[in-house]
């Protein structure tokens, strides 16, 4: 990938990352961590791989983004505001009583949002049946979903699994987030779901393990996932919980808080300094 | 009264017969041929998608397929189209008000001998607290097919529940609308609202009253949800008391829905017939319905015991 554009990601990427930490500062909750971790996923999906227009949201030929793992929403809005899908400044009323930015996805009020998601387990799911229905149309588009680690441990997950393999969606493509921790601590203490890369494996996925955080990697991986036929595939990315703000970076106490005045600040200038 | 046929029945014939109009898919759980989606199966295989023993996860997928602007039924067994899936049903299906349609069958203890694991008697309830959910309980095969055409062309999440065991036709054609209740038998004294299996056993209890010269509104209720509220209200103050009969627990099904109107509008007596605050057990559907207290006798006993205290 040629400096240019990894530069161009690089600046998109903050300024999703910026976003996040906007919308839950001003939120006073939300989940920043996670939403930092796959911001780099969100910024290639939405600028280079999928083909989407804003302008179109609800394109019956466009490419489908579900976000299995939910709770990281204000990462989302903010890939979707950065996409020009609605103003940069409705992420400072996330959470708000009369904003479309609800503490999860709501695809009936938030412009981009092709699935409603929030129960963990459920939009893979749905993103499955969405590529079934391409299947059964006909119709080439993709459909792409970001799954949390500490998600795989719903039993749908692996329903879904099974399901997709079965019938054969290799126009599904799953993302991992691989970045070890959830609310109660690491996923290895509170209830090991590794391996992953074995257990989709055996479920009959194509298996491709990326540093989350390298757009070279992830491009390199989607690229691999548009030549798998037969199988749909899962992209296990090993990630950096709170990427881009140092002292949220794997720190479990920072999976559901929001940042308070100084944090906030601190952050802020962080990333700036990050995208510099 | 025409020869008997389970609604289940019904419901895979229609959908066996609406393919050829109407563009959907069909779901299962691996009871296609229980749930007789089989028969739609096996005239449109390429429509039918089986999802295995995994209901959480099929009715999530049909929420992704109904995004695209396809149609899906998915069918279980009530328990676990309504029980074990309930939340995927409310989170996937209801919260984006999808276009998913529900086809539960083996609703209430009229499964029988496969025993209390497998009666639901709550999918009323559930279905009845999902804001924008369409409930329809169907009395006969007639009305079941008139209930699937309705859905299909119904924008927006519908619950259809169905019998195992076989009624006979009360309804006449062309008479099924969603959201309107049928009076199908005049009646001044009292009212019984009766839902699916109930009904003709309503019907049936009507007339041994009116040989004692009582005479019973008979009413049927398809509709749990949109409830043709008028229509019950109208009866509430026409003949001053209403008993409801019900294939499903006394608490939060068409009872409590009927109560709930009445009391906040034109409140008189209800008086609830249905399954008590128990499980069932496995027996035939006769000793089941003895068991429950559901059977024509019973109806008619509350109905003097109802005009006894008017």
């Amino acid at each position: 990938m040629d400096a240019k554009k990894l530069e161009k990601l690089a600046d998109l990427a903050r300024n999703i990352r910026v976003g996040v930490i906007e919308g839950t500062y001003h939120a006073k909750s939300g989940h920043p961590g996670g939403s930092l971790s796959i911001a780099d996923i969100l910024t290639y999906l939405y600028f280079e791989e999928m083909n989407v227009d804003p302008k179109n949201p609800k394109d019956p030929a466009r490419d489908r983004f579900v976000l299995s793992k939910g709770h990281t929403a204000p990462a989302l809005y903010a890939t979707l505001a950065e996409r020009g899908y609605f103003p940069k400044s409705d992420l400072a009323t996330l959470r708000k009583i009369d904003s479309h930015l609800q503490g999860h996805p709501d695809m009936k009020g938030t412009p981009g949002v092709d699935m409603t998601t929030g129960s963990l387990g459920l939009g893979i799911s749905a993103a499955a049946g969405m590529a079934l229905s391409a299947k059964y149309k006909n119709a080439d588009y993709r459909v792409y979903a970001i799954l949390g680690d500490g998600e795989s441990e719903e039993g749908q997950v692996w329903e879904a699994a099974m399901f997709a393999a079965h019938y054969k969606l290799d126009n599904l493509v799953a993302f991992l987030d691989l970045n070890g921790l959830q609310i109660d601590g690491k996923i290895t203490e509170v209830m090991n779901p590794m391996p992953h890369d074995e257990k989709f494996l055996a479920f009959g996925w194509h298996v491709i393990t990326i540093n989350a955080h390298s757009f070279e990697e992830i491009a390199a991986a989607l690229a691999e996932a548009r030549t798998v036929k037969g199988k749909p595939t899962m992209i296990i990315a090993n990630s950096v919980k709170g990427k881009g703000v140092s002292f949220m970076e794997n720190q479990v106490g920072w999976h559901g808080k929001a940042p308070n005045d100084e944090e906030y600040k601190q952050a802020i200038a962080e990333l700036m300094g990050e995208g510099k | 009264m025409a020869e008997k046929m389970a609604t289940r029945e019904a419901y895979g014939n229609a959908l066996a017969e609406l393919g050829d109009k109407y563009d959907f898919v069909v779901m299962d759980a691996d009871l296609a041929a229980a749930t007789k989606t089989g028969t739609f199966k096996k005239k449109f295989p390429n429509r039918f998608f089986d999802c295995g023993i995994a209901e959480g996860n099929m009715v999530s997928a049909a929420a992704g397929i109904a995004t695209t602007g396809v149609v899906p039924f998915v069918s279980s067994f009530a328990m676990f189209a309504a029980g074990r899936a309930y939340e995927q049903v409310r989170n996937s299906v209801g919260y984006p008000h999808l276009n998913v349609k529900i086809g539960a069958t083996h609703a209430g203890i009229t499964v029988g001998e496969d025993g209390a694991t497998h009666q639901c008697n709550e999918d009323l309830a559930l279905m009845r607290t999902i804001p924008g959910m369409v409930i329809i309980n169907p009395a006969d095969a007639q009305e079941t097919r008139a209930a699937v055409e309705a859905a299909i062309n119904y924008q927006g999440p519908v619950y259809i529940r169905l019998g195992r065991a076989a009624v006979p036709t009360v309804t006449e054609e062309g008479s099924f609308q969603i959201g309107k209740g049928l009076v199908l038998g005049e009646g001044k004294d009292i009212t019984v609202v009766a839902t699916g299996y109930m009904v003709h056993l309503a019907l049936e209890a009507r007339e041994i009253l009116a040989a004692e010269g009582i005479s019973v509104r008979v009413i049927n209720i398809a509709t749990i949800k949109p409830l043709d509220t008028e229509l019950i209200v109208a009866a509430a103050r026409e003949t001053g008391a209403i008993i409801t009969a019900e294939e499903h627990s006394i608490i939060g099904g068409l009872g409590s829905a009927v109560a709930e109107a009445v009391s906040e509008t034109c409140p008189v007596p209800v008086s609830r017939i249905g399954v008590p605050d128990c499980y069932g057990r496995s027996g035939t559907v006769p000793a089941m319905l003895e068991y429950m207290h559901l059977t024509t006798a019973d109806i008619v006993a509350r109905v003097r015991e109802v005009l006894a205290k008017k």
